[in-house]
């Protein structure tokens, strides 16, 4: 059955779904502590997975399969693509509590049962093998949000979270459609037997799109992106770390799980539109993110741009570029969660996230600066961080399969460094002349506990990404395979050379 | 662990200790661990530059770490040292040392020492993971290394709105560069399947004459890949249309001006472009372009360097002419007078930095020339190591005898130029002449206007202050006022003269022993080491192929007519003629020639309007189509169109935005949530 002799992926889900019941009916201060204990608990099991999982060994591990009724399984097992993302949540799961510990006050149980809850519905979308297992467990991710957002956000948390709902909805009716449909046509609900389903080339174009619309949003990418500013601005900061570090991940996972090995031909076929909108994404957002006075909708607009490399690497149907998408992803996932904390370190403290209130918080946060400025590097894409290898595998990738997406894309390591360098001499150069931003105390044990992880995380990525990307080779290995006989012919075309023989050489000389 | 190892890790630990340690360490501490690491990592560079001047040493490669293994793609991070790494370890090392040296007594009032030390040595060891490149991404490694130390240290003084400023222009500058770098980076893994540097460079001549298609054209391959990683040659060393930023960097401290903006990160485009010689020989065009770019660099630095007052900027200027010089050394194929020059500006462009910071700490941070003057006597040292700087640069010497070390390098460079033959290199000859005699000219302009003539320094706001903050009686603010004196620039208003009762002081020794030490190496550098960098036989034995080296073009040079080999000394001769005429013997010229010829003035004195040019095209247009997409596309056409106008249809027009502030549409959301997952759960049981 799998490695172990007990269903791993299952009481991974269910610890925080039971913490969650648990804390619901306890006071605030005990509700933290189970919060924090439950996903410590799931951290240790994903370290123990990871180093269980077996590289080179088969493609679906740790494999669970209990039918229910009908159709219908428990179907759980995971790739070396999925324990990256498990191990990305799980480790982002308790910084989560943390950040929360102080600046939650209202209904803090219903709050960790909500964290909680959201825990077991993102394990669980990494590891469903059924494909309506796989629906409810991603449909149902936006509810905890929604409620996060909804109830402890922000004043304009209503239409914050209304536009999120908006947004999801049309994708995600959509994406149902598809999958009745392939259940029907395939029949069976396996996902890695649908991986390796044939569909009729007509039909995977609206298979595609139909899916294509609910991932999109999810990216996101543009122009279905707008819900993602409003949804940040107005979550609490947990929520905003969960929301980037996690679920806009679900997108690209579903790109890589269902439309490219499903549908490779309309994969092929409909590239020009991911480009499109990727490229459009780079520029548009990266210059919008430019022109940002509120903190969080800079980083908002920031990952919008990232995102946008994800999808243009997914789609180049290269080693290089998929391998690079999957490092944006894992990299985007701790630089902006790590980002949305440092900004909710400042807004404890001053209780707004406008730029131009602060200035010169290097003077007496010298600490925070340093950790700022490091985050920023690395969203900057600096190398040594692990913001460049995504970047860099990515656009490898994107260059051979287009020099026009490739040139258009790396404008974004340009506008990437102007808004953001933009953003960190505003907050943290300058003279120290506002008083209340004077008085602001430099980062506290807790808050280093929170940020100093993700820290060293960004910098072993950086340096040594080989430990990431092991476990991920053999199923992009197998994805390629698959999606080798749909592959666009990329621009570049080169020919033979004809070289100048060394006589001619030296003559030319004289 | 071998000595590469050591001298390339011992800055990065020390770097780590400072930087982390910070305030617990103190400064003493900090400065000590900094400064003995790149002592130590200096002592142990010269034996392997040696050993390569010998031929006792051969080149090597000390692997690292894996980084990066995707696919075909594999980087390795390894140490190489061959003779051209040599070169740069020398350089880089060396200097580094001295100015780590030079900042104990320069930054002693500062109170973030550690931290500036951590930068120093952040800096060297990222510009040692550049020259010890073994392929393309780990040079783009040690590239945006040195980037990102150059950024904090441009910004060290954070509190200053300029110093910020000029940072983040540095590196988004460079960043432009670097997006042609990676494109090229891109390219040549497409085309060589792999990144590492060797392998590239074997195999480079068998692509000569091949196409291949970029942005929908087709070209020539290898002409595509060399432009595309000049633009980051450009970026880093400031080459004309990507050389805003170095001017500006100057808000840094000088020591760092003198270490990364002009003798090391500055050339790192020279050393890229020489580390890939054999790829640019593969492409006529691109080697041209290299000459052009160069050349019209070294030209327009030259004309802006004339005019300016601000004593580091006459010096950036100067450096951003000098690598242009190095530039088009390389573009007419003669990479072993450009690395030659590298390595002797290095060391007297280093003492010339290091000099003016000299003259700035005794003048009390003051940086405008028109109130310096008469110097000379107050701080000898400093002026006289300034004067063998100047000598260096201007490139005095006599054939045959003695010279000093830009005689050699730059005379070398001018020689080459006309000995290619070609069109391009014919252009560029002119132009190093004509930007030699400019050189010669604002050399001596800033030695004159510094350490000569009278005393103006009653002028200066920071002498004041000086004199305010050290004197209890106002009555001695100023004894000596001799009241208006000449006027070297009309454009800038009445020049006072006199001393405001300010007594400038000598630096201390900290700071004098590298401008003597640097001074020895503007001397002989050149005088030295000729023979094993540009001498037609001894140089293919000492770069033993690690720079494309041409037996012929430097037999063609020696080979010159005599009226080509005497040209520099000529212009270089008349330049100081022009400069002391103009500042020594009648200082009314400057003031009437600015007046006569207003509109040339302006145009060299606004740095040709480069910096209003790019505002207007780039700074301006990108923030207004910033809010534009922001503020048209996604509120006013996305939104309004997309959830907006959903929520007024469902809702009704007017009562939309009510309702949706009332929290109905919020529980209509979720309820229609929960009915969606009803449906699915009743797709699945059927």
């Amino acid at each position: 059955m799998n490695q172990f002799g007990f269903p791993i992926l299952s009481i991974m889900i269910a610890v925080p779904l039971a913490a969650a019941l648990v804390a619901l009916f306890t006071d605030a201060s005990k509700a933290r502590w189970i919060a924090l204990a439950a996903t410590l608990v799931d951290f240790a099991l994903g370290i123990l997975l990871w180093a269980n999982y077996d590289i080179g060994g088969a493609q679906w591990q740790f494999v669970e399969n209990v039918p229910v009724f009908g159709r219908f399984a428990w179907a759980m097992g995971i790739d070396g693509i999925a324990l990256m993302l498990i191990m990305l949540s799980v480790f982002l799961m308790p910084i989560c509590i943390l950040a929360s510990w102080e600046s939650i006050q209202k209904r803090v149980p219903e709050y960790m049962a909500a964290f909680l809850l959201m825990e077991t519905l993102m394990i669980g979308v990494f590891s469903a093998q059924d494909l309506f297992l796989f629906y409810i467990f991603f449909e149902a991710g936006l509810i905890p949000m929604y409620l996060i957002i909804g109830i402890w956000g922000g004043a304009e948390r209503i239409y914050a979270s209304y536009k999120f709902f908006l947004y999801t909805l049309l994708g995600s009716v959509l994406m149902l459609v598809a999958m009745l449909w392939m259940a029907r046509e395939a029949g069976t609900t396996d996902i890695p037997t649908l991986m390796a389903h044939d569909f009729p080339v007509q039909a995977q174009t609206w298979l595609f799109l139909a899916f294509f619309a609910s991932f999109a949003v999810k990216m996101p990418m543009w122009p279905v992106h707008t819900w993602l500013p409003d949804a940040h601005v107005q979550a609490p900061t947990a929520g905003s770390v969960i929301l980037a570090g996690v679920l806009l991940k679900m997108g690209g996972y579903g790109f890589l799980r269902f439309s490219l090995p499903m549908f490779p031909e309309a994969s092929a076929h409909l590239v020009w539109l991911v480009f499109g909108l990727s490229m459009i994404a780079v520029v548009y957002t990266s210059l919008v993110a430019l022109v940002q006075s509120d903190m969080k909708k800079l980083i908002a607009y920031s990952s919008v741009a990232h995102m946008a490399f994800v999808t243009i690497g997914l789609f180049a149907f290269n080693r290089q570029g998929i391998e690079g998408a999957l490092i944006v992803m894992l990299s985007h996932g701790l630089v902006s969660a790590a980002l949305f904390l440092c900004v909710g370190v400042l807004y404890d403290r001053l209780h707004t996230r406008e730029i131009s209130r602060y200035g010169g918080i290097s003077n007496n946060m010298p600490r925070y600066a340093l950790l700022f400025m490091l985050f920023t590097m690395a969203s900057v894409g600096l190398p040594g961080t692990s913001g460049f290898v995504g970047e860099f595998l990515a656009l490898i990738g994107a260059y051979n399969a287009s020099t026009w997406v490739a040139a258009v894309a790396t404008t974004g390591i340009i506008l990437g460094a102007a808004y953001m360098l933009y953003l960190y001499r505003r907050i943290a150069f300058g003279v120290l002349d506002k008083p209340d931003v004077a008085a602001m105390t430099d980062i506290s044990a807790r808050e280093m506990l929170l940020l100093a992880p993700i820290a060293a995380v960004v910098l072993w990525m950086g340096i040594y990404p080989e430990s990431f990307l092991a476990p991920m080779r053999a199923d992009v290995g197998t994805l390629l395979a698959r999606i080798e006989r749909a592959r666009p012919e990329g621009d570049s075309m080169l020919t033979a050379g004809k070289p100048v023989p060394a006589a001619a050489h030296v003559e030319a000389q004289h | 662990m071998t000595n590469i190892d050591i001298i390339v890790f011992a800055p990065l630990l020390a770097a780590i200790i400072a930087g982390l340690g910070n305030r617990m360490l103190g400064n003493t501490v900090a400065k000590a661990i900094t400064t003995g690491a790149l002592f130590l990592s200096c002592a142990l560079s010269w034996p392997i530059f040696f050993g390569f001047l010998s031929g006792s040493t051969s080149t090597s490669v000390v692997p690292v770490l894996d980084l990066i293994h995707s696919g075909d793609l594999n980087v390795s991070w390894s140490l190489r040292v061959d003779a051209l790494t040599a070169v740069m370890l020398v350089v880089v090392t060396s200097v580094s040392a001295l100015v780590h040296l030079y900042s104990w007594g320069y930054m002693a009032e500062d109170d973030s020492q550690p931290r500036f030390f951590a930068y120093l040595s952040l800096f060297t060891f990222a510009m040692l993971m550049l020259v010890t490149a073994d392929s393309l991404v780990q040079m783009f490694f040690g590239w945006e290394g040195v980037g990102l130390a150059s950024y904090l240290l441009i910004g060290f003084w954070y509190h200053k709105p300029s110093a910020n400023a000029a940072a983040i222009k540095a590196f988004v500058v460079n960043r432009v560069g670097d997006f042609g770098f990676s494109l090229g980076i891109f390219g040549t893994f497409l085309v060589f399947g792999t990144v590492s540097i060797p392998v590239i460079l074997a195999a480079a001549p068998g692509m000569a004459g091949s196409t291949i298609g970029f942005l929908g054209g087709r070209f020539d391959t290898m002409t595509v890949l060399c432009l595309l990683l000049f633009v980051g040659a450009m970026g880093k060393s400031a080459q004309l249309g990507l050389h805003t930023w170095l001017p500006d960097a100057m808000e840094g401290p000088t020591p760092v001006s003198a270490l990364i903006h002009a003798a090391t990160m500055v050339t790192a485009g020279v050393f890229m472009v020489c580390r890939l010689s054999p790829m640019f020989q593969t492409s006529p065009f691109a080697m041209h372009t290299v000459t052009y770019v160069g050349a019209a660099t070294a030209l327009f630095a030259a004309t802006v360097g004339t005019t300016q007052t601000d004593i580091k900027r006459v010096i950036a200027y100067s450096t951003c002419s000098q690598l242009g010089y190095m530039f088009f050394a390389a573009g007419v194929g003669a990479y072993g007078a450009a690395m030659f020059h590298l390595f002797t500006h290095a060391f007297f462009k280093a003492l010339l930095f290091l000099g003016a910071g000299s003259v700035i700490h005794s003048m009390h941070h003051e940086q405008d020339m028109r109130h310096y003057g008469a110097l000379r006597k107050h701080i000898p040292i400093t002026f006289w190591t300034m004067t063998a700087g100047t000598l260096a640069i201007t490139g005095v010497g006599i054939a045959g005898v003695f010279g000093f070390a830009g005689f050699y390098s730059k005379d070398a460079i001018i020689e080459a130029t006309f000995a290619s033959g070609t069109t391009s290199g014919g252009i560029a000859f002119a132009i190093a002449v004509f930007a030699a005699l400019l050189t010669s000219f604002y050399s001596w302009r800033l030695l004159f206007l510094t350490f000569f003539g009278k005393a103006r320094w009653a002028g200066s706001e920071h002498i004041q202050h000086a004199v305010h903050a050290h004197h209890d009686h106002p009555e001695h603010e100023h004894p000596d006022e001799e009241g208006a004196g000449s006027d070297p620039h009309a454009a800038h208003g009445p020049v006072v003269t006199g001393t405001a009762g300010y007594h400038p002081h000598e630096s201390p020794w900290s700071m004098l022993v590298p401008l003597i030490l640097l001074t020895l190496g503007a001397m002989f550098a050149g005088f030295l080491f000729h023979g094993p960098f540009i001498g037609a036989e001894e140089g293919a034995g000492f770069w033993k192929g690690s720079v494309y080296f041409d037996e012929h073009l430097m037999h063609a040079m020696h080979g010159v007519p005599l009226w080509v080999k005497y040209s520099a000394t000529a212009v270089m001769l008349t330049g100081f003629a022009i400069a002391w005429w103009a500042y020594i013997k009648d200082t009314s010229i400057p003031g009437r020639f600015t007046a006569t010829f207003r509109g040339l003035y302006a145009f060299l004195l606004n740095k040709w309007y480069f910096d209003e040019l790019y505002d207007l095209l780039f700074v301006r247009p990108v923030f207004a189509i910033g809010r534009f997409f922001w503020k048209a596309g996604d509120v006013g056409t996305i939104d309004r169109f997309g959830p907006d106008g959903v929520a007024a249809m469902v809702v009704g027009s007017g009562a939309a935005a009510r309702r949706l502030q009332s929290g109905y549409l919020y529980t209509y959301a979720l309820v229609m949530l929960l009915g969606l997952s009803a449906v699915a759960t009743w797709a699945m049981l059927r």
